[in-house]
C-alpha cells in the first residue's frame, strides 16, 4: 500500500474516533515524514506494536489537558492519571484496529503500552521513518505517529 | 432484582474508560448492569458468580482474549447473548467472532446510539 494510502487510512480513523467518541470533529493537519526519526511526544503516549503482514508501531500522543477534556465529553468523572493512561492507550488501540479494515486481518496489533511524560524517543523499526499526522481538536494539539515497514 | 429487569449485563474490556462508558451509556429498559471484567479470565470467574444474560466483549485483551472467552462462555451457557465490541474492524474478525458464538458485532469507536441499537438487536433478535 502506498504511503499516501497508508496515511489516508489513519486520518479517516482519527476523524471517525473524535466524531463518534466525543461527538466533536477533529481536524488533521498536513502529515509529514519525521526527518530526524524522533518526533516529539506529549504528556501521554499510547503505543501499539504491529506485526504480521506489516511490521512497526502506531502511537497516539496528547497533552493531559486534551485527554482530560475528552474524558469529560465522555461523561467520565474520574480524570486521574490511570484513566488518562487508559484513554490514550485505547485511542491508539482503536486507530490501529480500525486500520485492519484496509490492511487486512494479517495486520496484528498488540495490547497498548503507555508512556507518561517525555521520557525519550519511541522505538521504531530499523530503516524506517515515522509519519506524523498532526491532530487539532478544540484548542488542543495531538499527534498520531505511524511507522510501518513496507 | 427489579421485577422489570429481564437481562443482566456484564461488560468485558481491558479499558476502564470503555467499561464505564458502556455502563453509563446503555439506557434500554429491562437491562441491569451487574458487573465488569478486565479480561477473559476475570469474565469466566464473574460469569459463574453474576449469571449475566448479556455480555459485551472486547477482543484484544491480556490474560485471555475475547475470542477464546466467547467460545468458553457459550460452551458453558449456550443461551448467553454476547455483543463483541472491538476496534478490529475487518469482516473476517467479525465472522470469526460470530462463528465462536457471539450474537452481534459492534466496531469501536461507537456512539451511545450505536451501542443501544446493537444491544436492542441483541435482546430482540
Amino acid at each position: 500500500m502506498a504511503l499516501e494510502s497508508d496515511v489516508a487510512v489513519f486520518v479517516d480513523g482519527v476523524l471517525r474516533y473524535f466524531q463518534n467518541t466525543v461527538q466533536q470533529a477533529a481536524e488533521c493537519g498536513t502529515p509529514y515524514l519525521a526527518m530526524d526519526a524522533d518526533p516529539e511526544t506529549s504528556d501521554y503516549t499510547g503505543i501499539i506494536r504491529i506485526d504480521g503482514r506489516r511490521e512497526g508501531m502506531v502511537a497516539f500522543t496528547a497533552p493531559k489537558s486534551m485527554l482530560s477534556v475528552m474524558l469529560m465529553r465522555m461523561q467520565e468523572t474520574d480524570m486521574g492519571h490511570d484513566n488518562l493512561c487508559d484513554l490514550v492507550g485505547e485511542i491508539a488501540n482503536t486507530l490501529s484496529g480500525n486500520a485492519r479494515r484496509d490492511f487486512g486481518a494479517q495486520f496484528n496489533i498488540s495490547v497498548p503500552t503507555v508512556v507518561f511524560g517525555r521520557s525519550g524517543p519511541l522505538q521504531y523499526p530499523d530503516s524506517t521513518r515515522p509519519i506524523v499526522i498532526p491532530i487539532h481538536w478544540r484548542n488542543y494539539n495531538a499527534r498520531l505517529i505511524v511507522c510501518l515497514k513496507d | 432484582m427489579n421485577a422489570e429487569v429481564m437481562h443482566r449485563l456484564m461488560v468485558v474490556d481491558d479499558s476502564n474508560v470503555i467499561r464505564r462508558r458502556i455502563e453509563r451509556a446503555h439506557d434500554l429498559p429491562g437491562i441491569e448492569f451487574v458487573g465488569a471484567a478486565r479480561n477473559g479470565v476475570e469474565a469466566l470467574e464473574m460469569h459463574a458468580r453474576l449469571k449475566p444474560t448479556l455480555v459485551t466483549m472486547d477482543l484484544t485483551m491480556p490474560e485471555m482474549d475475547g475470542a477464546e472467552c466467547v467460545e468458553k462462555l457459550v460452551a458453558r451457557d449456550p443461551e448467553l447473548r454476547i455483543l463483541v465490541i472491538s476496534a478490529l474492524a475487518d469482516k473476517l474478525t467479525a465472522i470469526e467472532a460470530i462463528e465462536k458464538g457471539a450474537s452481534g458485532f459492534l466496531c469501536k469507536p461507537f456512539t451511545d446510539r450505536q451501542l443501544n441499537d446493537a444491544l436492542r438487536k441483541l435482546i430482540t433478535g
